[in-house]
């Protein structure tokens, strides 16, 4: 086995990890990656498109250049990193956390250290998840793992495909799938309007022609060893319309219905998770219930973009560095989400510290209002030309804001 | 006959109505600001996109090589230079930034590596 120390560990080398490891270096601590695949960058590897780095590096990247920036970074900060090294268990030692885990290169890992930052991504949700009837044929694909297909292995799925579910992934694969050489048949989305970016309904789906059936429940896969058709039928008032369904041929199926944040190993911990987000209930400076505990990026909430992971992750990251140094957290108040609002992340506020808030609206509307109050009492109050679910709105706060807040205090965040 | 786009500049999406008029040049109506106007006028008459795609890397049992082009490229010539690309085969070691494809399609545009790969 295996002894390491470090002030701090981060579990995941994907953009979160790399940004918050970077914050803790900056602070002058130890720390240390471990990370399950053998190289850092997570998930951006196989992001080949552009669009990524605008607020990192002022620059229009694809997520390989948007990793390897981050790595050498990384890198030049004298954080280390374990590659291919799963953590199976963390343990409370008292005033020190003791990490375990595996990998073939170096057999079983202790590591010792302070505090830990939870940067662990999510995963997608798959067919069981929103229970798709009908056959179990091949060709259902979850559209991340045909992106890696694709990408990364020079596979092509398949040659008609069918997308079911418009997150952006899907509607990334969809332009992908095309300029690979097979024929998408149409994205069908069950809600009323697209899960994904405007940007990539233009993109992806108009570029190439390619419909995109909203209010359209998919009824069922058809076919014996390899897909044949999927069935949709229309959501009208409420109601599906299962007289009106229609069969779509086919040979493939992509689903990008969602994606979970991978969570297990927090549970295992200990860590209380909202259940609006699967993500680890935090506090102001993004510290879960365990205390030295952190979490940040697609394992708190999922995010639409990278920039905004690492900028939540770099606030995680100075955080740790000060909770280990012995700064306290001050006073807290708790942030109730208001009408409109699934979920703020973090859902507490230190009202005598400089603040930010990641909130996902319930609602698609233009010219909306952001209204922060104060028990009650409006403390800010901001003109939103354009809101959507798909798209992240963050918020601000200072401690002008928050100045007059009690003990009992109540902050509310609504969307008018 | 007026065409339809949606402006993609900002989240806001706006609904774009735009006239070709006889003298040459847009009417453009439906944008609420005038990046609108001006993204109208990129996308009819010169759109453009960032075409990306992975080339297969030699020896061959290696990941593929990510690549892009350096800058926007003309959208009538990407499902070219999709299929080039496709077909292209990169030996490694490439380092991100390598150009691999100096004028892809007489555009004066470079194709470049977007990953380091030993």
């Amino acid at each position: 086995m295996r002894e390491l120390s470090y002030d701090a560990a981060v579990i995941g080398g994907g953009a979160a990890g790399m940004a918050a490891a970077l914050e803790i270096r900056a602070a002058g601590l130890s720390c240390v990656i471990l990370e399950r695949e053998d190289h850092l960058g997570g998930i951006l590897l196989q992001c080949v498109h552009n669009g990524f780095g605008l607020i990192e590096f002022d620059e229009e990247l694809s997520g390989p250049e948007f990793a390897e920036r981050m790595e050498e970074r990384f890198r030049a900060s004298g954080a280390d990193a374990y590659l291919g090294v799963t953590v199976m268990d963390v343990e409370d030692a008292g005033d020190r956390k003791v990490l375990f885990g595996y990998s073939a290169e170096h057999g079983i890992l202790r590591v010792s250290v302070r505090a830990v930052v939870l940067a662990m991504g999510c995963r997608e949700r798959n067919r069981g998840n929103i229970r798709i009837p009908g056959a179990r044929p091949a060709g259902v694909y979850t559209a991340g793992l045909a992106q890696r297909l694709v990408n990364m292995e020079g596979y092509l799925p398949g040659k008609d495909a069918v997308i079911i579910g418009s997150g952006d992934i899907g509607l990334i694969m969809a332009r992908r799938m095309s300029w690979a050489g097979a024929k998408v048949h149409g994205v069908v989305e069950i809600l009323p309007y697209p899960s994904g970016l405007t940007r990539n309904i233009v993109q992806c789906l108009h570029d190439f022609d390619i419909p995109l059936y909203l209010s359209h429940l998919t009824t069922g896969i058809f076919g014996g060893d390899r897909v044949e058709s999927v069935e949709i039928a229309p959501i009208e008032d409420g109601a599906v319309r299962f007289e009106k369904a229609f069969r779509i041929p086919c040979d493939t199926v992509l689903l990008s219905v969602g994606l979970v944040p991978e969570n297990e190993l927090s549970k295992k911990m200990g860590v209380e998770l909202n259940p609006m987000t699967n993500g680890p209930w935090t506090d102001s400076r993004m510290m879960t219930n365990v205390p030295g505990i952190f979490a940040a990026g697609n394992v708190l909430h999922v995010h639409d973009l990278v920039d905004y992971v690492a900028e939540e992750a770099r606030r995680a990251g100075a955080a740790c560095a000060r909770w280990i140094r012995g700064e306290g957290p001050g006073r807290e108040l708790r942030v109730k989400a208001g009408p409109n609002v699934r979920y703020t992340a973090p859902c507490r506020v230190g009202p005598e510290s400089p603040n930010k808030l990641y909130l996902r609206t319930l609602i698609v509307k233009n010219d909306a209002v952001l209204e922060v109050r104060l028990d009650n009492r409006v403390v800010q109050s901001r003109k939103k030309a354009h809101i959507q679910p798909s798209e992240m709105i963050s918020v601000t706060l200072d401690p002008k804001d928050l100045a007059g807040a009690g003990p009992d205090s109540v902050l509310e965040i609504a969307i008018l | 006959m007026a065409e339809q786009l949606i402006c993609i500049t900002c989240p806001l999406g706006c609904r774009l109505e735009v006239e070709r008029l006889p003298a040459g040049g847009l009417s453009v109506s439906g944008n609420r600001c005038t990046r609108g106007a001006r993204y109208a006028e990129e996308e009819l008459l010169a759109p453009k996109r960032v075409v990306t795609a992975t080339c297969r890397a030699l020896p061959e049992d290696r990941c593929r090589v990510p690549v892009r082009t350096a800058a926007p490229f003309p959208k009538e010539k990407a499902g070219d230079l999709i299929r080039l690309l496709y077909s292209l085969e990169v030996r490694l070691p490439v380092r991100r930034g390598d150009v691999l494809v100096p004028d892809a399609l007489g555009t004066g545009i470079p194709v470049i590596a977007t990953r380091t790969l030993d």
